[in-house]
Parts: C-alpha cells; structure tokens; sequence
C-alpha cells in the first residue's frame, strides 16, 4: 500500500542538516552556529547552509561578488520596480522585498536564465570532454531552437559586470576556470555568427560551473540577490507621497482590443 | 500632456473623467461595460470566463466554473497551500503573507499548479490517446535541460501516496463530470480512470480533475494555472484565520519530532573536560 509510506515520516524527520535546541544551542551541519560558525560572514554561512560544507573564503568572495554587482538602486528594473510600488502604497518591508524577490525567478532575467546557463556549460563541458567542439555544441542547442542564455541581453548590448566580475575572478583565483574559457569561446562564436553580445549571466554560470555548484545550489544561492537593490527602492518610494511612484493615466492603456459592444440580457 | 510610458492591453479599456486623467468615468473587459452592464448583469463566473477567454461564455462553461470553484474552494488542513497559510495564521502574520505562502506552496509539482500546468500541457499531446497518455507521463519533461522547477518524481496529475481514488474526488469528479462536454476531457478521464490507475499504481489525483475541467473549458495552460492557484485561495484564508483565532499553544510545533542523526552534542572549548 503506497500510503504505508507516510506512517514512517508523520512524526519523525531523521536529519543531518541541523536543529535549532531552542534555549540551548543550535547546530548546523555538525557545527554549532553560536560557537563554530559566529566567524563567518552572512553569506559565507548561507553558502555553509546550502552546501554543507565550507567551500572556503575565495569562493564566498566571488559569490558575494555576484551580490554586490547585482544591487541595483534602480526601480525601473522589474523587481525593485515590485518593491517600489510596495513602498508607493504602504505595504510591509517583507511583503514588498517578498514579493520583488518571488519575480526575480524570471524567464528573461534573474533564476532561469541562470539555471539554463549552468546547466549549458556543464553540457558544453562534457560535449568537449567527449572530444566534440564548443562551436558545434552552440550550433546544435541553436538548431533545437534553444536561447542561449548568458548571450544576447534583452535592453543592453553590453554589461557593465562583466569587467568587474572578471576582475574579482582574477583576485580570488577562478580565472583559469575550464568552463570560464568555454564561456568565452562562445561568445567568439555567437558573436561572429548571430551578432549576439555577452551578460553577466554567462560569466556568473561559468564561473559557477567551476565552482562546481549543481544548479539547484546555484538557484538557492542566488535566490536573495537582488534584495540589497530592492530595499531601497522601497525605503525611498515610501517616503514619497503615497500612491505617487510612477502613477498611470487611464489614457496610458493602450486599448487594442474589440470595439465597445452591448451585453444583452 | 500625456506620459512617456504607456501600457499596452488587448482587452481592457478606460475612459477617464474630465476632470482628472488618473480616474477612470468607465472601464471596458473586451468591449463590455464593467461598471455599467457587467456587474448589475452578469455572475462573478461568467466575468471570469469572459476576462480570461475574451467572448460571453455559454451558461454550460459558467456552471462547469463554479462547480470546479466548489471543489476546490478548500481542501482542508491537510493539503499543503493551506497548511502553508495556516503556518501564517496562526503566528499573527499579515493576511496576504498567509496568502503568499498558499500561493507559493500551493505552486508545485505535487498537487500544485506546476502539477496542473504540465497535465494541461500533456492535454495538448496526447489528447484521448489512452496508450499515448501511458508513455508520456512517465517522463513528461520537454526537454533533458535543467530549469528553475525540478523533474517530475510522479506521473502527473496522480497521487503516489495513494491507493484508490479518495472518495471525496471520485464524488468530485462524477459531479464535474455530469456538467461537462460528452465527448470532452473530464468524460474521458472518467471513462480511462481505472486503466491509468492501474497501470500506474496509484490513483489520480485533483490536479488531474482539475486539469480536464479546465480543459473542458477551453482554457489554456497558463490561463489553467492562475485559475487553479486563485480558486484555491478560500480555504487557505478561511483556515489561516481560524488558527490565527485557535492561537498558537494549539498548533503542533515539530521540534521532538526533529531527530539529529549525527548531532555533536553541546558544544566544548578545547581542553574542556567532559
């Protein structure tokens, strides 16, 4: 009986991740927070969390690079733009910052693109390893009438993070990555055949890559990346007159639909 | 003088007042007047259907709405997105965090609109095609690529936990049934039940229900899923309130049930003694 299943788990969770022993301790991954982990800072502990284990501090100084050069003060950018309209109308810090972060998991910005890219390079990796050629992985994926993500941005032809992510790369010592020089081999190729130009998302994928995350670690971690750009969006869109962010005439909605009809009874 | 920005919509009109250009004198859902016709004339399901599809639904596709509606109004604490809000509640959040967390939770691959999306998807492929059916959901990804949802772990739109049909959902769907097309989805479904079930080894499940009525009618996958995750917004409210009412001292709290396989112990300074 496939229910039976359920008998074993309804007041049991067997676990290696940790428990909070409230008004004692609590352990994360065989470590106690308060006296094993209080040295790291918050994003290296996030990492600790997800991995469960301590990649070490040039790969948390590169993630944190990922961070810092996607936190963007800007509420034309649709997430903050979220956190923004949350502070126009008086909402919570959370529900805003919640909500801008729940659009980040995106089609054309933010986690997919992110995911794809991690797991094209990982595929792009073995297609090599296997003996095949970079340009003919990139032509076949484009046969299959896949995006590329990573290449091609959809308001910009260049990234302005990419210079600076490259140059935190060479700081912390992930600059020779195999899956960072695959990254660059197809840029070379789409740009001569498609015209396409490079975002961040190739060279964070990449670099990913040779971090060694899975794509489900990358999703996590980058989960929260947007949140330093969101919450002063809201900050100054609530200290603003309310409802006053942007506000819409009824005359900028465009009307392309059928013409006014009668509803009969 | 206008603005620079402007939004774009196929169905939705307004007209502004003279004399301020932000407040709307009518509102037109694809032609019809919202304030002047559609609320003094038309149902709540009937406005839905025409907001979502465009066109007046036919009465049958209002009632099969509403029926669908009912059934999933709420589905009891026991169903995740609920017991999602009810974790809300009961600690005195806001209401729409409660919300948030049904929507979140009440969005997956088991039971939730991922679920419905792909079973929609799948209406789209195979159709009627029983044998069809019995091949693709065994691996009814699109594609080998990794994305931002996991692999399916369970054929789609059944239940792995279960062993026959619950009796609840066998009532819902012969209901659903009784107002839906004769030769449609939810008449098909009813009829290959058994088949699929035992082939697979374990019963549908509501997003299987859901899914052929909301198919049934003429609704897309996408259209599908929003339908799916606000429909089931009633129970989790209701819920969420009746715990945030219960309070907290009734609420199991999992901490004994925790078990730490390799748990360190209280933490020691070197050169401390046992």
């Amino acid at each position: 009986m496939n229910h039976e299943r359920l008998y074993e788990t309804e007041s049991q969770l067997v676990t290696r991740i940790g428990k909070a022993f409230l008004t004692e301790r609590v352990v994360m991954h065989g470590k106690d927070l308060h006296h094993e982990l209080d040295h790291l800072e918050w994003l290296h502990l996030y990492l600790f969390a997800i991995l469960g284990r301590d990649p070490g501090k040039n790969v948390a100084n590169m993630l944190n690079c990922y961070w810092v050069g996607s936190s963007y003060p800007d509420p034309s950018i649709w997430p903050n733009h979220v956190a923004a309209l949350a502070g126009s109308v008086r909402t919570t810090p959370s529900l805003g910052m919640m909500a801008g972060l729940s659009i980040s998991e995106a089609s054309i910005y933010g986690r997919r693109p992110e995911v794809r890219a991690l797991d094209f390079f990982y595929r792009a990796g073995k297609w090599c390893e296997e003996g095949g050629k970079v340009e003919e992985f990139v032509d076949n994926e484009k046969a299959l009438g896949r995006i590329l993500f990573g290449y091609g941005r959809p308001l910009a032809k260049t990234d302005e993070r990419i210079a600076f992510t490259l140059d935190k790369a060479k700081e912390y010592g992930f600059s020779d990555g195999r899956h960072l020089k695959i990254a660059f081999e197809v840029f070379e190729h789409v740009n001569s055949v498609y015209g396409y130009s490079m975002n961040v998302a190739a060279i964070h994928a990449a670099l990913a890559a040779d971090m060694g995350f899975s794509c489900e670690e990358y999703q996590l971690l980058l989960s929260p990346g947007f949140v330093t750009g969101m919450a002063p969006c809201f900050k100054d869109a609530k200290a603003r007159p309310e409802g006053s962010f942007f506000p819409i005439r009824c005359e900028s909605i465009v009307y392309h639909g059928v013409g006014k009809r009668n509803w009969e009874d | 003088m206008p603005s620079d920005y402007v939004y774009h919509s196929n169905f939705w009109l307004e007209e502004p007042e003279e004399s301020n250009p932000f407040a709307a004198k009518a509102c037109y859902c694809h032609g019809y007047d919202v304030y002047g016709q559609i609320i003094a004339r038309a149902g709540w399901f009937e406005y839905l259907l025409l907001m979502f599809k465009g066109d007046r639904p036919e009465p049958a596709h209002v009632v099969l709405l509403e029926k669908l509606a009912l059934v999933l109004a709420n589905a009891g604490p026991k169903e995740a997105s609920i017991r999602a809000a009810m974790n809300g509640g009961v600690a005195g959040t806001n209401h729409s965090s409660a919300l948030m967390a049904a929507l979140a939770v009440g969005s997956g691959l088991y039971g939730g609109s991922q679920e419905l999306e792909i079973c929609m998807r799948l209406w789209q492929e195979c159709g009627q095609d029983v044998e069809k059916w019995k091949t693709r959901l065994q691996s009814p990804e699109e594609d080998e690529r990794a994305d931002i949802w996991p692999a399916m772990e369970h054929p789609p739109g059944f239940d792995p936990n279960g062993d026959q049909i619950p009796t609840t959902l066998l009532q819902s769907l012969e209901l659903l049934v009784q107002f839906s097309p004769e030769s449609g989805a939810l008449a098909w479904l009813s009829r290959n039940r058994s088949d699929l079930e035992e082939f697979f080894g374990c019963p549908i499940s509501i997003s299987a229900v859901a899914a052929a009525t909301l198919v049934d009618l003429g609704l897309d996958k996408d259209q599908g899923s929003m339908l799916y995750l606000m429909l089931r917004l009633p129970g989790a409210a209701v819920h969420a309130l009746e715990q945030r009412k219960m309070g907290w001292k009734k609420f199991p709290f999992y901490s004994p049930a925790i078990e730490l396989e390799d748990d360190p112990g209280p933490y020691k300074k070197a050169g401390e003694e046992e």
